[in-house]
């Protein structure tokens, strides 16, 4: 065939995939939020939830859900942009270093469900921290470390030796040159790494229901203090949060709007990802754009 | 560099100072103000709410109620993990559980009836039909005089106690064909109302428009029937504590048994109420009249 | 004086200190991580091989036996633990959804990375991060609202099955492998484009005869990668798959993964009884494929090295 025709036809083709794709989205959020729409209001945002009669809300649960993302990205971050440092800047290429590798590997592909089991027999049960935000805290990190290990390793990776090279030259220490120059540098794209695992956490059921628990009891939004029992800020009290819900609700729901409340809890949750999305993109873009000019 | 490092000492100190601040100012909540109540997902917002109820009459305690299932709830209470295990099977019908470490306090019972799509036309079996219908000798609803149309079973997970009940006292101990499962009645009653040709079970309070609750032998599935017996498929819900419970713990039982409680919350949730029931049944499956007059 | 500077000679500067912190730091990170993964699997494995060696099952008999009823003892006295038709059905899904997934995924990433970067970040980046954003519990909710009775009304039957299963596997991994390729195909250096069209190449040719070959590892990594969460997913799938331990006979009969029964089971059996180590078991055995994933991932990266 004529190159120049099979190049056109391959293109239209890539076209086509990549629109697919649009359209699969654009179909399953049109879906979600449509069906979700009707039952978003200010009400059902910020009231707590019913167990049994119709008109209950999400409040406690979304407030649950932003809570231990932030509890369980304080926790793994830095974990995770240690070992991302020292498997690509200082671990040497032999068999304990690929042992490790294929030790995270595994990690991200277990089963939430058993990632969950563990943590619910060794925190919940073993260290006594019970159904809390902290043990909910541990198991999502468990099951974040590795995607989000992997992803710092490889923003790393892409930062180009010339780098590294120059912060030798100038006489800064290998620490000294990753700290100050290639997270720097990598920063984009570790947060685009972050907000890719953000999305899973948020979303994620399997490992919070034996952990975080499946109950939202009542707090007190003006009690600050992190050690009272009905604060938002306690680690300690258990903790349902909103994709727990969604799934409590279609499988255990007696209320009777339970539909409409589960459709749109779901749109909240899209739309919150969205958001996070949307700010997540818009500071990575104002920190490339400070480290490039300035 | 330095006025860097001062700034991060001062604002460590403040932190440390407001967190000693709000050690110091917290609620004192007594350890053995808190129980925690974990197992069956179904009896769970019974308790979570009678919980809720109890925390607003009894300042200062808190009841943390989390499901996890009949089994985790058994194995943790067995364990002392927890304080109350909710689990709607008898402990001794629970493979790897010690019941006679266990006590069983029973607060609600729960009927639970064969449920079709409304397509298949189908409102009344016999006993013979139902085990006919779950054992595959019959594969068309025309055969159990229905439409002509597909047999779809849908079961409960293996292991779930409304499975165990129905089975036992529903196909008189046969065992179902294997076939689809769901682990949840909210998700059973969505796929029979949809699938056509589909036959599940489910307690009573998830029975609603979508789907058509069939009789048994003439027999419709109601409270009043259950009450009596009639309607043989039924089962206890259960709160399980060990041989010395937690005051707190036994309180909260009494509470859920109590006449207030059994009257309101338990009818509203769709059980049936402990004190309705004209009959007992033991783990065996041993019925017993109720003597006028004793609860 | 000379004493002074011996000493500043020899004591470590606060550089070197620094390093040897930073180092040991990153490191312990590292050990952290490693040392759950080896809990985790130690667990999963004395959970999972306790069927074998304190409820005495067949290892033959568990991997190919057809009926799966922990409940129920069969004629030779033995529990009914037969977890063929979960593994089969796993890796049915699994396979299925990753060959649908392939030509979406890597066409996209090259269209994302050849053939429009503009376009490419500005509406294709984020399409796929919102995709990974949504949670599989709405996946699930979708492919029980759409899927399912779409598969019912064109192939009849119940609905529920692989086919439901795949296709809602396919969704959930598309972002995971697209992301995967743009990375493999970033990583290709510019210079080997530039030399290919130079040369004379049409861009397609370019993409087909150096960016390909020369991102195939990559690639490849990203589609076991898939697969391999394909493998692991539980909730979603077990909405749409029916969750009958059955083998599949057809693409629209019901079915069920080894994901599907353990997160069904799990709630419902006591931990220690047989009941309960059996879905151990299973998971051991998820964990044994991921591990196998992993190998194969290896040996082709290993192999696409050492032809370039």
């Amino acid at each position: 065939m004529n190159p120049k025709l099979s190049n056109r036809i391959a293109i239209s083709i890539l076209y086509v995939i990549a629109s697919t794709i649009v359209v699969i989205l654009a179909a399953l959020l049109g879906f979600i939020i449509i069906s979700g729409l009707p039952a978003i209001n200010w009400h059902f945002l910020t009231s707590p939830a019913r167990a049994f009669t119709a008109g209950g809300g999400i409040g406690i649960q979304l407030f649950n859900s932003f809570y231990l993302l932030i509890l369980t990205m304080i926790i793994s971050f830095p974990i995770a942009l240690g070992a991302g440092i020292y498997l690509n800047e200082y671990a040497k290429q032999n068999w304990v270093t690929s042992l490790v590798r294929t030790a995270i590997e595994i990690l991200s592909s277990l089963p939430s469900v058993v990632v969950g089991l563990f943590g619910f027999l060794i925190f919940v049960v073993q260290f006594g921290f019970g159904f809390s935000i902290l043990s909910g805290a541990f198991a999502l990190t468990f099951f974040n470390l590795p995607l989000l290990t992997r992803s710092i390793e490889e923003a790393l990776a892409a930062v180009p030796n010339e780098q590294r090279e120059g912060g030798l030259a100038l006489g800064l220490s290998k620490w000294e040159t990753v700290i100050h120059i290639i997270v720097p540098a990598a920063l984009p794209t570790i947060l685009t790494g972050v907000i890719l695992s953000a999305g899973r956490i948020f979303g994620e059921a399997a490992a919070l229901i034996f952990t975080a628990g499946q109950s939202a009891p009542a707090l007190n939004f003006t009690d600050w203090n992190p050690f009272n029992i009905s604060s938002p800020l306690n680690p300690m009290r258990p903790a349902e949060t909103l994709a727990v819900h969604i799934w409590k609700i279609n499988s255990e729901g007696i209320m009777p709007d339970a539909k409409a409340i589960s459709s749109g809890a779901s749109a909240v949750l899209v739309i919150s990802v969205l958001g996070f999305n949307l700010l997540a993109r818009f500071v990575g873009h104002r920190l490339f754009k400070r480290f490039t000019a300035g | 560099m330095t006025k860097k490092r001062w700034i991060q000492c001062l604002l460590l100190v403040g932190l440390m100072i407001l967190g000693g601040w709000a050690y110091q100012t917290r609620q004192v909540n007594k350890s053995d103000m808190t129980i925690t109540a974990v197992g069956s997902t179904a009896l769970q917002p019974l308790v979570e709410a009678a919980g809720e109820d109890y925390s607003t009459h009894h300042l200062g305690t808190f009841i943390n109620v989390q499901g996890g299932g009949s089994g985790t709830g058994l194995s943790q209470v067995q364990e002392g993990a927890v304080d109350i295990g909710n689990a709607d099977v008898f402990a001794e019908e629970q493979k790897g559980i010690r019941a006679n470490r266990l006590i069983d306090h029973k607060v609600a019972v729960v009927g639970i009836t064969p449920i079709v799509n409304r397509s298949t036309g189908i409102t009344h079996l016999t006993t013979a039909q139902l085990i006919d219908v779950f054992t595959g000798k019959a594969r068309n609803w025309a055969q159990v005089g229905g439409k002509n149309q597909k047999i779809v079973i849908l079961n409960r997970a293996q292991g779930s106690g409304t499975r165990a009940t129905f089975e036992r006292f529903g196909l008189n101990n046969h065992r179902s064909l294997a076939a689809q499962e769901q682990d949840s009645s909210g998700m059973v009653r969505q796929i029979v109302a949809t699938t056509p040709g589909s036959i599940s079970y489910v307690g009573f309070s998830y029975v609603d428009k979508t789907v058509q609750a069939v009789s048994l032998n003439g027999i419709a599935p109601t409270n009043q029937n259950v009450a009596n017996n009639q309607w043989p498929i039924w089962s206890y819900e259960h709160m399980y504590t060990g041989k010395h419970p937690q005051p707190l713990a036994q309180k909260f039982i009494k509470y859920v048994q109590s006449r207030e409680i059994q009257n309101s919350l338990v009818r509203r949730l769709g059980y049936i109420s402990m004190a309705d029931m004209q009959v007992t049944r033991d783990g065996h499956g041993k019925v017993h009249r109720v003597e006028a007059g004793h609860e | 004086m000379n004493n002074k500077l011996q000493k500043q000679l020899l004591k470590r500067s606060k550089a070197a200190k620094l390093e040897r912190w930073g180092k040991t730091i990153s490191f312990l990170a590292l050990m952290l991580i490693t040392v759950t993964v080896f809990a985790i699997i130690i667990f999963v494995a004395s959970k999972g091989l306790s069927t074998f060696f304190s409820n005495h099952v067949n290892l033959i008999d568990f991997l190919t036996g057809k009926n799966w009823n922990p409940n129920v003892t069969n004629s030779k006295g033995q529990p009914e633990v037969g977890a063929l038709p979960m593994i089969s059905g796993s890796f049915v899904v699994t396979i299925l959804s990753a060959l649908l997934a392939t030509p979406f995924a890597i066409g996209t990433a090259i269209f994302m990375n050849e053939i429009s970067p503009h376009r490419g970040a500005k509406i294709l980046q984020p399409v796929i991060e919102l995709l990974v954003g949504i949670p599989s519990v709405v996946y699930g909710f979708i492919g029980l609202t759409v899927v399912v009775p779409a598969v019912r009304s064109v192939f009849g039957g119940s609905g529920f099955g692989i086919l439901a299963g795949t296709f809602v596997l396919f969704v959930m991994i598309l972002p995971t492998v697209t992301s995967m390729s743009v990375d493999a195909l970033r990583s290709v250096p510019r210079y080997y484009r530039e030399a290919a069209l130079a040369l004379g190449a049409t861009q397609w040719q370019t993409i087909y005869k150096v960016v390909l070959r020369a991102a195939t590892p990559g690639m490849l990594t990203a589609i076991v990668f898939g697969m391999a969460r394909a493998f692991g997913e539980a909730l979603a799938v077990q909405m749409v798959i029916g969750n009958a331990a059955l083998l599949p006979t057809s693409l629209v009969s019901p079915a069920s993964t080894l994901t599907s029964v353990l997160t069904t089971g799990i709630g419902n059996t006591v931990m220690g009884s047989l009941q309960n180590n059996a879905l151990w078991s299973l998971a051991l055995v998820l964990l044994i494929m991921s591990l196998i994933f992993n190998l194969v991932i290896r040996l082709i990266g290993r192999k696409g090295a050492m032809s370039k």
